[in-house]
């Protein structure tokens, strides 16, 4: 069985149908990707996903557990992690805080422990802040541990707000647009950062990005969207050599002139 | 500049980061113990009411400055703290009982308020409380059974394990019982700061949208910071009420909700030290006032003159300083930790990026 399964879900606001009958399903281990034209509803499907938007017909589960019957703060419990497609960090606090905000869903001890500050939260305040150290040392965020998210270049961001996602220790990560405004060297180490979720920590990744030579490198599936509604699904070059892809991207000429998306 | 090598997970955690912090700070704790024996009873008095002013400014603190939702309705919950205690040991509960219960009432209470007050987001959150604190006004009156109405209540004596503490007879007492919960308030903000709940507090406050993807109940974490705060303020309140000697439904109008917001503000939003520096000026600008009147206006009273220099430093304050006085003594640390490294433009609050409101 696969670890998610989006089944015939739609959404519409108002008039608008943003998802169109879409169905998905990820395996465990898979680099899944979402590509489509501005619009296309991708991101939508993520605060699907999320519980940000209940769909109006569909199922969506998770490792056979139904999504649609959590609030939104209980969906991390599941295992699922993400980002955000325009950074949503805790701009006031440290990188160090933010990561300990991914441990959340771990948090074992009640208020009046914790005001008190008893043993056993000290206790766990070290195992947070191990794991927390773990994250950092993988991304290489030691220079910034104790720095503020305001003062932080739009790079640095977008490696703390994985790590977030990562310092939960989720089974499943969901990244929107992991590559958006990065650099070269930056989105190379982000290829390098997904390869070793997906490798050594076993994390299923589903992302959406634009940026085809990454989906490229790093995706074992994708999926195209246009409309709300999926156009194709298959291995990367499968997806970028298909015909309604191409015309979606396009446009009709291209098509018979043998084009491919880049 | 001090450098820290950090060897244990402990360095970050525990409260004073190194043997120099503190040391300052029990330098401070020193200084305030000995305080009754340097000033006479007068400015003694004046000490406890700024203590008073610092605890009910904590409560505020924890819920606007740590969790980013503003209320204008603490009076209203600083009267209940008082009327609830005074009842309470009028009903010959211990002090110590009927004063910590006074909390836990309040708390209780403010969180049940919190559930459908918290739909709203900040200036809206500000009017529906605002009105709840005009309500309360009239409610002590229409409640005189218990409240004495308008007439108000005598506060009793505080019988302290059979040894009685009364303001005039025994300012001294009076003065370490208020630094005794100042202690025990400030030591549990700090303990919830460096746990998860309080980084969920300032998680909501920054971004609720990414606090709820990493599993943060939005709505239960801003009603716990409703709990908490109003519990603070309310013992706050209890003991304004006492010190006071007298309180009816006037002693907590809905303007106190605004000088606490204004203590706040001007102490420097979020900060511990915040609320203290802001009590400061809250509890000496009227007596400065009535010193410079009395100066230069020949002990002419100016009607209206405290609230419009309130709000003057209020306005300046959010012009020139938004992170208060206790952001400017950063600001003059780092200047003179870096001295001559510290460029104009390091505090320049940086343009945030986009941020995703559409989900609200």
């Amino acid at each position: 069985m696969s670890l998610l399964e989006l089944d015939s879900v739609t959404l519409k606001f108002g008039g608008l149908t943003a998802v169109n009958n879409l169905s998905m399903s990820v395996e465990e281990g898979q680099v899944f990707a979402l590509v489509g034209p501005n619009g296309a509803g991708k991101s939508t499907v993520f605060n699907l996903i999320s519980r940000f938007y209940t769909p109006v017909t569909g199922s969506i589960t998770f490792d056979g557990q139904d999504v649609l019957k959590m609030a939104p703060h209980e969906v991390p419990n599941l295992g699922i992690a993400r980002t955000f497609q325009n950074i949503e960090l805790f701009h006031q606090a440290t990188v160090l805080q933010n990561l300990l905000v991914g441990r959340h869903r771990h948090r074992q001890t009640n208020m009046i422990a914790q005001m008190l500050h008893l043993p056993s939260v000290r206790a766990e305040e070290r195992a947070h802040r191990h794991a927390v150290e773990e994250v950092i040392d993988f991304l290489d965020l030691q220079p910034y541990r104790n720095s503020r998210i305001a003062g932080l270049p739009y790079g640095v961001r977008k490696v703390v707000e994985l790590g977030r996602a990562l310092a939960s220790k989720p089974r499943m990560l969901l990244l929107d647009e992991p590559a958006s405004g990065l650099s070269v060297e930056e989105t190379q180490n982000m290829r390098w950062w997904i390869d070793d979720i997906r490798r050594h920590m076993g994390i299923t990744v589903l992302m959406v990005e634009h940026d085809m030579g990454l989906v490229g490198k790093v995706c074992d599936r994708v999926l195209a969207l246009a409309d709300g509604a999926k156009l194709a699904e298959g291995t990367p070059a499968e997806v970028q050599s298909h015909p309604k892809v191409i015309e979606a991207y396009l446009g009709t000429n291209a098509v018979s002139k043998g084009g491919k998306v880049a | 500049m001090r450098f820290h090598f950090k060897t244990d997970y402990d360095q970050d955690i525990r409260l004073f980061e190194d043997g120099w912090t503190f040391s300052l700070y029990a330098a401070l704790l020193v200084l305030a113990l000995a305080l009754p024996l340097m000033i006479d009873p007068f400015f003694l008095g004046e000490a406890t009411n700024v203590l008073i002013w610092a605890i009910a400014g904590l409560g505020l603190m924890l819920l606007t400055g740590q969790t980013g939702q503003v209320s204008l309705g603490h009076s209203a919950f600083m009267a209940l703290g008082c009327y609830s205690c005074v009842l309470m040991m009028e009903a010959n509960v211990p002090f110590v009982l009927a004063f910590l219960l006074a909390g836990v009432i309040t708390g209780v209470v403010g969180a049940l308020i919190a559930i459908p007050a918290l739909k709203l987001h900040g200036v809206y959150l500000a009017i529906a409380t605002l009105a709840l604190a005009i309500l309360a006004d009239d409610i002590i009156v229409l409640l005189k059974e218990w409240t004495d109405g308008v007439n108000g209540k005598m506060s009793p004596p505080i019988d302290l394990f059979g040894y009685e503490i009364s303001r005039w007879n025994n300012p001294i007492e009076w003065y370490y019982l208020t630094l005794a919960v100042v202690l025990m308030v400030t030591l549990f903000y700090r303990n919830l700061l460096r746990a998860p709940l309080g980084r969920a507090f300032a998680a909501v406050r920054d971004s609720e949208i990414s606090a709820q993807a990493m599993g943060v109940n939005v709505a239960q974490t801003k009603t716990i910071a409703f709990g908490i705060s109003c519990a603070i303020t309310g013992l706050g309140g209890a003991l304004m009420g006492l010190f006071a000697g007298a309180f009816n439904n006037e002693t907590f109008n809905f303007l106190l909700s605004i000088q606490l917001l204004m203590m706040i503000v001007v102490g420097g939003l979020g900060f511990i030290h915040g609320a203290f520096l802001g009590a400061v000026v809250i509890a000496f600008l009227p007596q400065v006032l009535s010193m410079t009147t009395d100066l230069f206006g020949r002990g002419v009273a100016i009607p209206g003159l405290e609230s419009g220099v309130f709000g003057v430093i209020l306005i300046l304050f959010i012009l020139f300083e938004p992170m208060g006085l206790y952001g400017r003594w950063l600001k003059i640390r780092v200047f003179l930790e870096l001295f001559p490294f510290a460029r104009k433009d390091m505090f320049k609050r940086q343009k945030s990026y986009l941020k995703t409101e559409r989900l609200r």
